[in-house]
């Protein structure tokens, strides 16, 4: 039987990427993610992880070593946040382009400025169209399994790409909770050596990341897209025999009480185990609301969630970034409803944007979202999206 | 090994379009936008060699006989040859022509 902790959710990150075997770890520490770097450089100080461990000047070179090391076969993990995120952007492109499987912790904050160091996913969302998987955690037992699932995901044959692990900022990261923690020999029965397909090696050179002339280019863009879009069933099975071997089963889309719900929630990270408690209320009272949440964010798991939301009336969308100047949502509500065009007997479809730059979401939020939500499906009538809690005067 | 090349389609590149012969830049012929290629007139070269020289692209190379020979595959008709040759022997002249 694993071991159930109590430990804080930052170094079951680390531990995870430990039991993982990985052999170089480059990060540059940046709150709120500086916990998991700072473990592992103790687990590889301390002799528990056999593993380079390389203290780079700046999450660019951070990235860029990662892409290497990868490319040279070795397994991969590093770890950042917000500012730190949005200075890899140049080399977050080249990684999946190159087909090198870096699993990459990403304790998601809010972007500069203002300055603030507290939760949202202004930092990913700003990332989305990278070439990266990308999940979301909700809570600490899945920060740690998911990691073990994105190294597994990101080094299968068929996939070779990298995986980005979203976790919030402090919310989640700083929190302690309970984990049953798999040991290194639990993982090898899930987790195999990591054998590249192609590999940087002086005896048999490489040119990996050449110029792509206008002749290749798009054909270059189309393997990239196709292994995104088709990465999501070896997502879905490394999820199934994740489940088989260790119990813990995940999906795609998350669903709570939507058996019958008439409105429906829809939300990603920690923040949605306050929405379960504000779902469980709201029934009580009689509401007839669920909720849905991405653990899979890219590739955009479309037919998961548009079985999830069949038959339903009315969906509260939440975002946690704000798209300047799109005039219809913010990311998630953009593609969600999206995704839903065209769709006969669409629900209707209303946007609220919400805990920005570590805003509480509590329990009132959510049930804020949902009365308006009704209200305006009701008068079929609203405003496409709005900023939940912001101050006028 | 997969080929790069205007032809190939996307399932057959190699993986993240990774070159794997190493030196196969020989094959490609970067020369072939050129709008203007140089012509030299050998009664008047006298052999000094400085548009072997002074070109950018190691265009020319320098034959047994004294002359030099120019490379069509690689040669971008920037036109330096004809504006350095002392004794004005070299002449550019337009592709179509």
């Amino acid at each position: 039987m694993p071991k159930r902790v109590g430990i804080e959710v930052s170094l079951a990150a680390s531990e995870a990427a430990c039991v993982a075997d990985t052999d170089v770890v480059a990060a540059y520490p940046i709150t709120p993610q500086t916990h998991i770097v700072e473990h592992l450089a103790e687990l590889v100080a301390d002799g528990k992880l056999d593993a380079e461990f390389v203290p780079v000047e700046s999450e660019h070179s951070a990235m860029s070593v990662c892409v290497g090391s990868s490319a040279a076969g070795a397994r991969t993990f590093t770890a950042t946040s917000a500012q730190g995120l949005a200075l890899m952007h140049e080399i977050l492109f080249i990684a999946p382009a190159l087909r090198t499987p870096i699993v990459m912790a990403v304790t998601n904050r809010a972007l500069s400025g203002p300055i603030s160091i507290w939760n949202d996913h202004s930092d990913i969302m700003a990332e989305r169209d990278v070439g990266w998987i990308q999940t979301f955690a909700e809570n600490g037992q899945e920060v740690f399994d998911l990691i073990i699932h994105a190294f597994r995901v990101a080094e299968d044959p068929q996939v070779m790409l990298p995986i980005m692990v979203n976790l919030d900022g402090f919310t989640l990261s700083h929190v302690i909770e309970p984990i049953e923690m798999l040991s290194a020999s639990e993982v090898r029965k899930y987790l195999k050596p990591y054998k590249p397909r192609i590999v940087l090696d002086p005896k048999n050179p490489v040119t990996m990341g050449p110029v792509g002339m206008p002749e290749v280019y798009t054909e270059a863009k189309q393997q990239i897209e196709a292994a995104l879009t088709d990465s999501k069933k070896v997502v879905v099975k490394a999820w199934e025999e994740f489940a088989k071997l260790y119990g813990r089963r995940y999906k795609p889309v998350e669903t709570y009480r939507t058996k019958g719900a008439k409105i429906v929630l829809m939300t990603m990270g920690s923040v949605s185990e306050t929405a379960m408690t504000a779902v469980d209320k709201m029934r009580d009272e009689g509401v007839p609301v669920g909720l849905l949440r991405f653990r899979l964010w890219r590739p955009f798991p479309l037919e998961e969630f548009k079985r999830a939301v069949k038959g339903v009336k009315v969906l509260a969308v939440m975002d946690r970034a704000i798209s300047y100047g799109s005039r219809q949502g913010g990311p998630v509500f953009t593609e969600v409803r999206s995704a839903l065009y065209g769709t006969p007997k669409a629900p209707q479809i209303f946007g609220f944007v919400a805990g920005l730059g570590g805003r509480d979401i509590t329990v009132g939020t959510y049930e804020e979202m949902v009365d308006k939500a009704m209200r305006y499906a009701k008068k079929k009538k609203g405003p496409t999206y709005e900023l939940i809690g912001v101050r006028e005067r | 090994m997969a080929k790069v090349d205007a032809i190939t389609g996307w399932r057959n590149l190699e993986l993240g379009i990774t070159i794997t012969e190493p030196g196969n830049s020989r094959q490609l012929r970067t020369g072939d936008w050129r709008s203007q290629r140089p012509v030299t007139d050998r009664d008047k070269c006298i052999k000094c060699g400085m548009c072997w020289i002074y070109c950018p692209d190691i265009v020319y190379s320098p034959l047994r006989s004294g002359y030099f020979n120019w490379d069509e595959n690689y040669c971008k008709g920037c036109g330096i040859c004809a504006h350095e040759c002392p004794k004005d022997a070299i002449t550019m002249v337009m592709e179509e022509d």
